[in-house]
């Protein structure tokens, strides 16, 4: 276990409150032109050890999650809590956060500074946190040769002589160079080539076993999802729509955009395509959602309650956000309905 | 195995594979560019003359002598004629590089380090303090440059140290929009984001991540500034606004000779040619250093 | 479109204010006496205390510049300490001049420099193209007011053809487009040109090559048509910017305008500011640039709307 580690095996490694995010729309004349609630009121935890995988369309507010637990945007409201306990409060400043959490992109070229060789690259986090130069390189060497890459031939390289895979490798190098025990993987695999892909999503099932790491793992893509993730949470409009054990997710989905989520994945087996276009048209614009249930508009069991009333996320272990799944909401499906 | 028990065993040096890095991969592009090769040459004999001028001059720039002015072209003892004061020109030419290079180059230099300062703070910090440092500028770029200049060194006076803080103020403004612009599109990029998440201070990220990579287009666009900046200095001193006689300087030698154009019209032209071979010298290597550097204009 | 109109007026309004401050406070970093000029060394302090009151230097800095903003927004930009007359009567003699003598050269430098330009982006690569491209940095190296004295020396010392310094028999007033006065225009104007010549050279040179490489144009050779179909083609799609840059260039040679006019004793407003600067004459210093410097920002807010409404693609915001 990390020296780190202060709230022992059973404290959640994050706890995240009524997080919120809204950025402000500049108009004309400088005059706000309204907001978009990008991230709009989410309660999660990551438990320690485990990868919680996060899924939904683009435009959800995956991504702005992810740069709201790394502190590198401000939040409008909401707690966020790293093994019990705030940044900036007693006994954890951001410098030390940062250095326990740690990120990795989706564009392998953009996060990699086209200036440095690689193992300057990977120095980088350690001398900010007061490693000597000679003992941050030849640790960045030894990580790149950890995740596949042969520091003779890689080390003093620049990242455009690289592929994409590589410089994906370097990113995880990087991040790991810090020692973090919590590693927020944003579409960190979407942009690579399929066979690529496999090798690096092995290569972090790898490295989480080796070093004892936490993933928050960001995808659009539910196989590779399903294949990392211990725990699924599924985003939409940003919201939490549901919540609950990878397995139990993939198998039995509760909400009806989870379901029609998973209808929309290729599928090996010809039996089971579906004929049907399971989600029709694009997400509401997040400068205006839906009142009421925000998948409404696309959901083919709305009813008049959805527009009014918002569901609540509520289930022990599987949680979901579904009038259907609200006893006595009003909607007819919904356990002690009239009818 | 039995053929390679007996060979020494093979000593593989650990050779680090290293790639050249930016500024090398830079300097091998100008180098096969034969014109922009050819005006750096012209540069570094200037630059040389600029230091050694005053210890190779064929005579005494500053002797005057009533009996020989205005002597033409290929006088004996006096190559490139003498001017209105009977002083040998050639002589006067090469000592003038010194003062004429350094009017020119030393406001863009202290744009460079000015500029890019308020350039990169302005892009990095962004919000309130962006738009107050980019608004003044706006207010500077809505000077013609050449007035700009020629209303600061008449306000300050004539002089030397004068010259120089205009024209460095001209340059200011300039070489800070195109600082500004080029952090504020490396700040955006993820390594960026990366290194803040690495818990590095605003600072270090300036000094690691985004000099790096704005130093070089900025350097470029100065460089390009230098031509600018040597015609504006000579103009300044031609007007009387910067050096005084009776040091040489390029600018003020055409002034001076400017009565000469009767009588001794070419000897009059002689210092515009070297500001105009000094100019072109720069633009041409500037253009050159674009190119290898693949800065887009 | 007319919102953005509106816009782009209201942007300019807080830059005209901060080009007035500039001008204003032009005078409080001169050093010394402002006086100093019109002052005899012996007068008495009676008479100095009557200056200061008059030129209004007793009051506090806002409030001189708040009443030199209001008076110039009447036309009054004070009174030059050298000739008692009034400032704004003496710029807007000058400006005329000035204005013309820019005008003329901007459009020698256009017509050269799109040719030029042209030219060389048709035949990019080519002897013509190196040629051309040399003739534009050459124009843009060239000091202009060296030129200038060089023109002089040919054209007037050495062949007799034109004449050297001033604007003709009708002084700095009385103008006519005739021979008479036109030949005075001829060299300034050459010599003026050269800059914007280069400067228009090489942007019509890199949007032509940049044209006739992009598909549509190789497109529309394949579907046969005729060379002087694809001529008004480029010229269509380089004649906004080409135009802008021309308009940002009269701008510069109004401000720029001082080293030519020095050398030929023109009459226009650098020849003006020659003499304020030397005779420290700062309210006419100051007058002179606070119209110069409003003319390069109207023009260029001329330029931004006029290139708007040609070109809809560009939008800058």
């Amino acid at each position: 276990m990390s020296a780190d580690d202060v709230g022992g095996p059973r404290q959640p490694m994050l706890r995240v409150r009524q997080l919120v995010k809204h950025f402000p729309l500049k108009g004309q004349w400088g005059r706000g032109a309204g907001t978009v609630c990008a991230v709009d009121g989410i309660d999660f935890e990551v438990l320690k050890g485990e990868t919680l995988g996060v899924v939904g369309e683009s435009g959800c507010g995956k991504s702005t999650t992810a740069r709201l637990l790394m502190h590198l945007i401000e939040r409008t409201g909401g707690e966020i809590d790293f093994d019990g306990r705030t940044v900036g409060g007693r006994g954890l400043t951001l410098k030390d956060f940062r250095r326990q959490v740690q990120m990795v992109f989706q564009d392998s070229y953009s996060s990699l500074n086209p200036r440095l060789t690689i193992e300057d690259s990977v120095a980088f986090g350690p001398q900010v946190h007061g490693v000597e130069a000679r003992t941050s390189v030849s640790r960045a060497r030894e990580l790149l040769a950890r995740v596949g890459l042969e520091p003779r031939r890689f080390a003093e390289r620049y990242p455009h002589e690289l592929s994409g895979g590589q410089r994906q490798r370097v990113n995880i190098a990087r991040a790991l160079a810090l020692q973090p025990r919590l590693i927020i993987l944003d579409e960190a695999v979407s942009a690579l080539d399929k066979s690529v892909e496999a090798q690096v999503l092995n290569l972090l099932l790898d490295l989480k076993e080796e070093f004892g790491l936490t993933y928050l793992f960001i995808s659009h893509d539910l196989n590779v999802v399903r294949y990392i993730s211990d725990r699924v949470m599924v985003m939409y409009l940003g919201q939490v729509v549901e919540i609950g054990a990878s397995e139990e997710i993939f198998v039995a989905p509760k909400h009806p955009y989870t379901k029609a989520l998973l209808a929309s994945m290729p599928s090996m087996d010809p039996d089971r395509r579906t004929q049907e276009a399971p989600l029709a048209g694009d997400p509401p614009n997040p400068i205006d959602p839906p009142p009421g249930c925000r998948f409404h508009t696309r959901c083919k069991f709305a009813e008049p309650v959805c527009i009014t009333r918002v569901p609540t996320l509520a289930g022990d272990g599987h949680a979901v956000a579904c009038l259907m799944h609200e006893p006595g909401s009003g909607h007819s499906r919904a356990a002690g309905a009239a009818a | 195995m039995a053929i390679l028990a007996g060979a020494p065993p093979a000593i593989v040096p650990v050779v680090f594979e290293r790639s050249p890095g930016y500024w090398a991969t830079v300097w091998r592009k100008l180098r096969r560019d034969k014109v922009a090769m050819a005006a750096g040459f012209v540069v570094l004999l200037l630059v040389l003359l600029a230091v050694f001028g005053s210890y190779i001059t064929p005579a005494d720039p500053f002797k005057a002598s009533m009996l020989s002015r205005l002597k033409p072209i290929g006088t004996a003892g006096y190559p490139l004629g003498s001017d209105e004061l009977g002083r040998d020109m050639l002589s006067r030419l090469m000592m003038g590089a010194r003062l004429s290079l350094f009017m020119g180059i030393t406001p863009v230099l202290a744009a460079f380090f000015l500029g890019s300062a308020i350039g990169i703070l302005a892009g990095y910090a962004g919000g309130a303090v962006n738009t107050a440092i980019m608004r003044t500028i706006d207010v500077f770029y809505a000077f013609p440059s050449v007035l700009l200049a020629i209303a600061l060194s008449g306000a300050l006076g004539a002089g030397i140290t004068n010259s120089l803080i205009s024209l460095t103020v001209v340059f200011i403004p300039l070489i800070a929009r195109v600082a500004e612009s080029a952090t504020v599109q490396v700040r955006g990029r993820e390594f960026v984001e990366a290194a803040r998440a690495s818990g590095a201070s605003a600072f270090t990220i300036v000094r690691v991540h985004v000099l790096g990579n704005v130093l070089g287009p900025i350097f470029v666009y100065s460089t390009s500034l230098i031509a600018v900046s040597m015609i504006l200095a000579s103009g300044l001193s031609f007007l009387g606004l910067g050096v005084k006689p009776p040091q040489p300087e390029w600018g003020l030698m055409l002034n001076t000779l400017r009565t000469a154009i009767y009588t001794q019209p070419w000897i009059a032209a002689l210092p515009g040619v070297m500001i105009f071979i000094t100019s072109i010298s720069f633009n041409v290597l500037s253009d050159g250093l674009r190119s290898a550097m693949d800065v887009k204009q | 479109m007319f919102a953005s109109l509106a816009r782009r007026i209201v942007y300019t309004l807080p830059i005209m204010a901060g080009v007035a401050l500039v001008c204003f406070l032009l005078v409080h970093l001169a050093p010394g006496d402002p006086l100093v000029s019109v002052l005899p060394p012996d007068a008495s302090e009676d008479l100095r205390q009557q200056l200061i009151k008059l030129y209004g230097f007793d009051r506090s800095l806002p409030e001189q510049f708040l009443s030199w903003v209001w008076r110039a927004l009447h036309g009054d930009l004070g009174t030059s300490i050298a000739s008692g007359r009034p400032v704004a009567a003496e710029v807007y003699k000058a400006v005329g001049n000035t204005l013309m003598l820019a005008a003329v050269a901007t459009l020698i430098g256009f017509f050269f420099g799109s040719l030029f330009g042209f030219v060389a982006g048709y035949f990019s690569g080519s002897w013509v193209d190196r040629v051309a491209s040399l003739l534009s940095i050459v124009g843009v190296s060239v000091p202009h007011y060296w030129l200038g004295m060089v023109l002089v020396i040919i054209f007037a010392a050495q062949l007799n053809w034109l004449p050297a310094t001033g604007a003709g028999p009708g002084g700095s007033t009385d103008w006519h487009w005739n021979w008479e006065h036109v030949q005075y225009l001829i060299l300034p104007a050459v010599a003026k040109s050269v800059v914007p010549m280069g400067i228009i050279a090489r942007t019509v040179r890199a949007l032509v090559a940049e044209m006739l490489a992009q598909e549509f144009v190789v497109g529309l050779r394949a579907k046969g048509l005729t060379d002087y179909g694809v001529f008004r083609h480029i010229v269509k799609n380089v004649a906004p910017t080409a135009l802008a840059v021309m308009g940002l260039q009269l701008g510069y040679l109004l401000g720029g305008s001082i080293l030519i006019e020095t050398v030929f004793a023109f009459p226009g407003t650098g020849f003006l500011l020659n003499s304020a600067i030397f005779q420290r004459d700062l309210p006419l210093l100051q007058g002179t640039i606070l119209v110069l410097a409003m003319f390069f920002v109207l023009l260029n807010l001329v330029v931004d709307l006029v290139q708007g409404t040609l070109d809809p693609r560009i939008s800058r915001a």
